[in-house]
């Protein structure tokens, strides 16, 4: 569904020192520098996959996601999505795809969202049994019922998202591009956000590309996750195998009847926290099985879990030693 | 092109809803246009001992005022959406979606005519009142306007257009805009007839585009041509509106490998 082939998107960008005195320079002389956004990215994805794009800010995961959705034109380079060339902007491609920006809204601010509706309901040629269908189905799924008679800008930051999902997905694209789709919701609506998409891929086999600064909707969402880093492709694979690689331990999550001293539990491993009765202790792989048979028996335990490493730590690990690949 | 016809009359629509939401701010706007009163007053008293270059006060009033009217119904704002939505990010939004944004703009324009007509009906009236003497007597004339009017509108609107898309490159147009604002607001008649203008001056004026995109669709009103002169300048003006087209085109195309789609 998506193919990328040595993918190159290159800024020339103006650099200036800050002051009056710089800005006066800059009138003759304007250095400019190249900034590599994307740099010789490749990768596949196959129709119904669920791919998390991961990366610092600056990395390259929005521009990447731009020149997928035709916005902008790759300095060198190829890429298809559904068999057409983005850049191209041809109407068949546009009927197929999406980009939800959390940051960006296509509702019109001073009007109900339902006019919004009506107006892709035209541009996309939405015939009517369709369109009244897949409202009914959006107005359930995301509880719209009320949202769609209010001017836009009087609905709350996670209402307005619901509309934007809902209108982004009126023509039942094949490929949705979400960048940041849950920035700034609360944790509620996060979760309405992520199990809304994931019921589309499954009802629609819509492809999914989703960028997140919470780790929680790639945990959620995304079987398979690719990582860039200053414009490159770092690792492109399965989740839990990112994790293995970038931290190897594991943590026992540790619950006890009675309060124990720190030097009780230095024995088990390295302690992460430690309060009252509740302790987290980091394990290597290798000793994982010794530390839980000593723990269950030296410890006063209530319960006892073995986990990964938070994948914030993980990406936090990841971006300052650069160890995926 | 029903397909067509349908998208556009839901275009329309949502532009006129989009008029009224917006609809005081869009009244003062439409009331900053005054210029044409301005210098209705200037020229009214320079001809109050005797006619200025074949203008008498009576003949000032009705030039001024269908100046001011071929202005209100003419009038395009693409060029400052076209500025802002590149460099707030959100031309990205329009570009995803299947339709050419100037499409959706246009609409946008054309929707608000009903509201300019609030301010367009008042200044009619006060034409026919005061100086229906001085306008054409020849029904053919205002068959004319329509085209001419639709013709000074797609002018105006494509210039716009064409000038916008600098911005898709250089993230602004509006000093570029600014710069062809100025010559036009004197080449095109808006500020004083093309009559006054020195003969060089006004020769060359006459044959550019400024001409067409106000004072030609005023001269017909005026009743100035006779039939076949009329035509030949609606053809002028047409031959003007299909060049724009094109360069519009070429030069939205070319912008957009240069579009670096910030924010977001």
């Amino acid at each position: 569904m998506i193919e990328v082939a040595g993918l190159r998107k290159w800024y020339r960008v103006h650099r200036r020192e800050p002051g009056l005195a710089a800005a006066l320079r800059s009138l003759w002389h304007r250095p400019t520098e190249e900034v590599k956004a994307v740099d010789d990215v490749s990768f596949s994805i196959a129709a119904g996959e669920r791919v998390g794009f991961l990366g610092p800010n600056g990395a390259g995961k929005t521009t990447t996601l731009k020149v997928l959705a035709g916005l902008l034109h790759p300095t060198e380079g190829r890429a298809t999505v559904a068999g057409h060339v983005p850049q191209k902007r041809e109407r068949a491609f546009l009927e197929q795809i999406t980009l939800v920006m959390g940051q960006k809204q296509q509702l019109l601010w001073d009007l109900p969202p339902s006019e919004t509706f009506l107006l892709n309901r035209a541009i996309y040629d939405i015939p009517r049994a369709q369109y009244e269908e897949t409202m009914a189905e959006l107005t359930e799924l995301l509880e719209l019922g009320e949202l769609l008679g209010k001017p836009a800008r009087q609905l709350s930051l996670g209402e307005r998202m619901k509309c934007e999902l809902a209108v982004a997905l009126l023509h039942r694209p094949r490929v949705l591009f979400l960048d940041e789709p849950t920035i700034g919701l609360d944790v509620s609506m996060q979760a309405t956000v992520r199990s809304f998409v994931r019921a589309y891929n499954e009802r629609f086999g819509a492809t999914v590309l989703l960028t997140s600064h919470y780790m929680e909707d790639v945990a959620a969402l995304c079987p398979r996750v690719m990582v860039i880093d200053k414009g490159r492709l770092i690792y492109d694979g399965a989740l839990q195998e990112l994790v293995r690689r970038v931290r190897p331990d594991k943590r026992m999550v540790l619950r006890l009847s009675r309060p124990v001293a720190r030097a009780e539990l230095e024995p088990l491993g390295a302690v992460v926290e430690h309060r009252d009765a509740e302790a987290v202790v980091q394990v290597s792989q290798e000793a994982l099985q010794a530390a839980v048979a000593r723990a269950l028996s030296s410890l006063p335990l209530t319960d006892l879990t073995v986990a990964d490493p938070p994948l914030e730590e993980v990406m936090r690990d990841l971006f300052a030693h650069g160890r995926a690949a | 092109m029903r397909r067509f016809g349908r998208l556009y009359s839901q275009l329309l629509r949502t532009g006129f809803a989009e008029a009224v939401a917006y609809r005081a701010e869009f009244l003062i706007w439409m009331f900053s246009t005054n210029m044409p009163l301005v210098m209705l007053a200037i020229w009214a008293a320079a001809a109050r001992e005797g006619p200025v270059a074949g203008y008498s006060q009576r003949g000032f009033a009705a030039y001024y005022l269908c100046t001011l009217l071929v202005r209100l119904l003419t009038g395009a704002w693409v060029v400052w959406e076209m500025t802002m939505e590149i460099r707030q990010g959100t031309l990205a939004l329009r570009l995803l979606r299947p339709i050419h944004p100037l499409l959706q703009w246009s609409a946008d324009n054309i929707a608000a005519i009903p509201m300019r007509g609030v301010v367009a009906l008042p200044v009619t009236a006060v034409l026919l009142f005061f100086a229906r003497g001085e306008l054409a007597r020849d029904w053919f004339s205002w068959l004319l306007l329509c085209p001419a009017l639709l013709g000074a509108w797609l002018l105006y609107f494509l210039v716009q257009a064409m000038i916008g898309t600098v911005a898709l490159r250089f993230e602004s147009a509006a000093s570029l805009f600014e710069a062809w604002l100025g010559f036009s607001n004197i080449l095109s008649g808006y500020l004083v007839p093309l009559d006054l203008f020195p003969r060089a001056v006004r020769d060359v004026a006459l044959w550019l585009p400024f001409r067409f995109q106000l004072s030609y669709p005023v001269e017909l009103m005026l009743g100035r041509w006779s039939r076949l002169q009329a035509l030949e300048l609606l053809g002028v003006q047409w031959i003007y509106v299909a060049m724009f087209l094109l360069a519009t085109r070429a030069a939205w195309r070319s912008g957009l490998r240069y579009y670096a789609a910030y924010g977001g």
